[in-house]
């Protein structure tokens, strides 16, 4: 059995193979494989029983998946109200220049993902950077480089 | 495993008195925010290691406890400590301070002032927690048990009267008296509505059909708002204790907990909290023996604002895509697979065991005459005490932002306060004395919304701020109705047009027309509301917009298309820092010659203006007026040079 087919089946497994549990169980795709190819999006279809169509429309409407590849290493930048007012846009622009990549974009050696989120919730700290799951508050750009270098 | 399911209100009560006998009030605690998101990006971690080693090196284990908590609400100031049974405030530790800690405060009992809050005017030095001006006039009914409780363990809870107000709802109450006492409370939901809790619950206890479902709405997607991720953190026993007093009172046996899977942390604990309960029989079947039944399952959201919104929330917790539907009848009636079901937000189902267990005349002595109780406010922004902050309903905003917040950072002037989201409004100066509830921000064209407040100074542009929420509705709109799809589409780029300076006469007006169609034809509440920034911004800051217009100027200096950096001649000292760290070579000069700025180069990112030093200041922002000419082949005499 092929790996996708393998990992379809543990996800739809852990809900019981039931239809409400579409979303959750591309989200535990989502994290496991780190991105929903056409090939798993099929599967779950197949698996679960529900077109196609709206294994689709689910996983286009809801920003935490992607239907790409993503870099080893993923950098989010919170733009939420309290971190937009704190600095947030010029903290992004930083970071987009330092990696030379656009927010939502991916570099082409798929070492590193740019991408925003509406709010962390980390709000009296603000601007955050979550860097591979670990929150930073209002990093200045030699410690920016510090960790762009060591996860390399 | 040993069972420890309790099958009856005697095996609840000796399990209380247990917990109680193991604790001793005398025994030292430090209890540190390592179970926050926020805590954790200030390094709480680190220093909860750090105390685990010293205290073992001081053989003192077993005589002092650390206490991993939630977020304790001064977040400005992480890491905080707090050393119980003082009640001693440590602020902005450091691991290389925990030695000291240690030694001094938990071997010899002695308070260590450096570490001690600081009043920046009178500079007094105070080390109690309740004597701190940031939580002196807080009254933290619902978020101040967080402090004492490690989320992960629900004995903590238990010992600080957590479930007695199940308990009692399930042994001493009849459904019908749980509804009437949360009605007679006048408790309105938290997540921004407003709507009476009582009677949306009797609306679901009385709809005809079987089963009926209770949700808790966790997608607190309001950017700048996290006291549900707090709570959900923090004490999630509190609020399933709600939910369950509440299942019973509607006669609901199945619960759904809608979070979104951008807080990992309240998703994880609130996992072990429902694992917890269910093992202690507070969940499950047959609770405490009363014969109720009541299973919890949670949903994780997949990041979507709209989601938050009670009919879209609904559907993605029937697997469908979280779009709003027309609610011809009530959610109350029709809701999760056409059943009767109930929706309240986190704070909301927090307040529950209170009123229970204190009563709907102890409730209703708190806050106004139409908004009762306390409410959670996440204070952020250009404020000097950032953080989580529960007062009585009808606080002020000047209350709120200068007696606990200490006012705007660096001697800044205030400008405006935004409450209520995206879908709230930015308020002026001149409404600071307004109190806050339900009722009196919404006469001005605001709300309170579920409770974020992000307060900004003169550096903030109001134009930019309306775009930023109309780009985020833009955003965040499910497309379904036309006023909220192309509504919010004809403001963004209006908005847009206006801050890159090519606004035109006329373009307010058009604002208004959008925004009106947009109030009265659209199908959910996110897309009646999404112009309000806009329409208050314009109401209190309108020479903004016609500066921007007119005179192709921001008066803030943030709308990047209409401001040049300028390094002022006279006040540069040929220091090279902005040379080395533009990233694009836009700044010409040398080694004794006055720096300029190639205007031609120039992306506007601000890194110059950041970190020219404060004693040269010479990096200037203008706006509205032409850049001065560079004085290419300017000398400079350095001072002793």
């Amino acid at each position: 059995m092929s790996h996708v087919r393998k990992a379809v089946r543990r996800a739809v497994g852990s809900y019981y193979g039931s239809k409400d549990g579409l979303i959750q169980i591309l989200l535990d795709l989502q994290s496991e494989l780190g991105w929903l190819s056409g090939k798993v999006l099929r599967e779950v279809s197949r698996q679960l029983g529900v077109p196609a169509t709206r294994v689709y429309q689910i996983a286009t409407y809801y920003k935490a998946f992607s239907l790409h590849p993503k870099g080893k290493h993923i950098i989010t930048v919170c733009m939420g109200t309290a971190c937009q007012v704190r600095g947030a846009p010029t903290l992004l622009d930083r970071i987009s220049t330092m990696l030379n990549l656009k927010p939502g974009e991916t570099s082409r050696d798929m070492r590193f993902s740019l991408e925003t989120v509406n709010c962390l919730g980390c709000c009296a700290m603000g601007p955050m950077v979550v860097i591979d799951g670990v929150y930073h508050s209002n990093p200045s750009i030699s410690q920016l480089e510090e960790i762009f270098e060591s996860v390399k | 495993m040993v069972n420890k399911k309790l099958c009856s209100p005697e095996e609840f009560e000796k399990l209380r008195k247990d917990i109680l006998s193991k604790k001793d009030p005398n025994r030292s605690i430090v209890s540190i925010c390592t179970m926050s998101a926020c805590g954790q990006a200030r390094g709480s971690l680190n220093i909860y290691q750090r105390f685990q080693e010293e205290i073992k090196h001081a053989g003192l284990e077993g005589k002092v406890e650390i206490k991993g908590t939630g977020c304790q609400g001064f977040c400005e100031r992480e890491p905080v400590v707090i050393i119980f049974p003082e009640g001693i405030y440590y602020l902005d530790v450091s691991t290389e301070d925990v030695p000291e800690i240690v030694s001094k405060t938990l071997v010899k009992k002695e308070v260590l002032e450096r570490l001690v809050y600081k009043d920046s005017v009178s500079g007094e030095k105070v080390a109690k927690g309740a004597e701190i001006p940031f939580y002196k006039s807080q009254s933290p009914h619902v978020f101040g048990n967080n402090k004492y409780i490690n989320p992960r363990d629900i004995g903590d809870y238990i010992a600080l009267g957590g479930y007695a107000s199940l308990h009692k709802a399930l042994f001493q109450m009849t459904p019908e008296r749980v509804i009437e006492q949360v009605k007679k409370a006048n408790l309105r939901g938290r997540g921004g509505g407003g709507f009476p809790t009582g009677l949306k619950w009797e609306t679901t206890r009385n709809a005809p059909g079987t089963p009926k479902y209770v949700l808790i709405n966790c997608d607190e997607g309001d950017p700048g708002a996290y006291m549900d991720r707090s709570l959900m953190e923090g004490n999630p026993h509190s609020v399933l204790e709600g939910f369950i007093i509440g299942a019973y009172a509607m006669g609901a046996h199945q619960g759904f907990i809608y979070i979104r899977q951008e807080y990992p942390l309240a998703c994880e604990n609130v996992e072990i909290a429902l694992k917890q309960a269910e093992e202690y029989g507070f969940l499950g079947e047959d609770i405490l023996g009363s014969g109720f039944d009541f299973k919890v399952k949670v949903h994780r959201g997949a990041g979507a604002f709209v989601s938050g919104e009670s009919s879209a929330l609904m559907s993605a917790v029937e697997g469908k895509v979280g779009e709003p539907r027309m609610k011809y009848t009530h959610n109350a009636v029709e809701g999760v697979m056409g059943k009767p079901s109930c929706l309240n937000n986190v704070e909301t189902w927090a307040n529950i065991p209170l009123i229970i267990n204190k009563g709907a005349n102890w409730f209703n002595s708190i806050g106004t005459e139409r908004s009762k109780g306390t409410k959670i406010f996440s204070l952020v922004g250009k404020v000097n005490n950032t953080g989580l902050v529960e007062v009585p309903m009808g606080t002020t905003l000047r209350q709120i932002i200068y007696d606990i917040g200490g006012g705007i950072r660096g001697g800044k002037k205030f400008k405006g306060v935004q409450t209520g989201g995206p879908s709230g409004g930015i308020l002026p100066e001149q409404y600071l004395d307004t109190p806050v509830d339900f009722d009196e921000l919404t006469k001005l064209g605001s709300m309170m919304g579920s409770g974020g407040m992000v307060v900004m100074d003169e550096d903030t542009c109001m134009v930019d701020m309306a775009r930023y929420f109309i780009n985020f509705c833009c955003d965040e709109s499910c497309g379904k109705c036309i006023p909220g799809r192309e509504g919010l589409r004809v403001l963004r780029e209006i908005l847009t047009d206006i801050c890159e300076g090519k606004g035109k006469e006329g373009d307010i007006e058009a604002i208004e027309d959008v925004a009106e169609l947009m109030k009265d034809a659209s199908l959910c509440a996110m897309g009646r509301t999404a112009a309000n920034p806009a329409l208050t911004t314009l109401r209190y800051f309108r020479e903004e917009y016609e500066a921007h217009i007119k005179e192709k100027r921001c008066p803030a200096k943030v709308c990047k298309s209409l401001i040049n950096y300028y390094i002022d001649p006279e006040r540069c000292q040929a220091c090279m820092i902005c040379m080395r760290n533009c990233p694009v070579g836009a700044i010409n000069g040398g080694k004794d010659l006055v720096h300029w700025i190639d205007q031609e180069k120039c992306t506007k990112c601000g890194t110059c203006f950041e970190v020219c030093p404060p004693r040269f200041s010479a990096v200037k922002k203008i706006s509205g007026e032409p850049v001065p000419p560079p004085q290419r082949t300017k000398v400079i005499r350095k001072k002793g040079g």
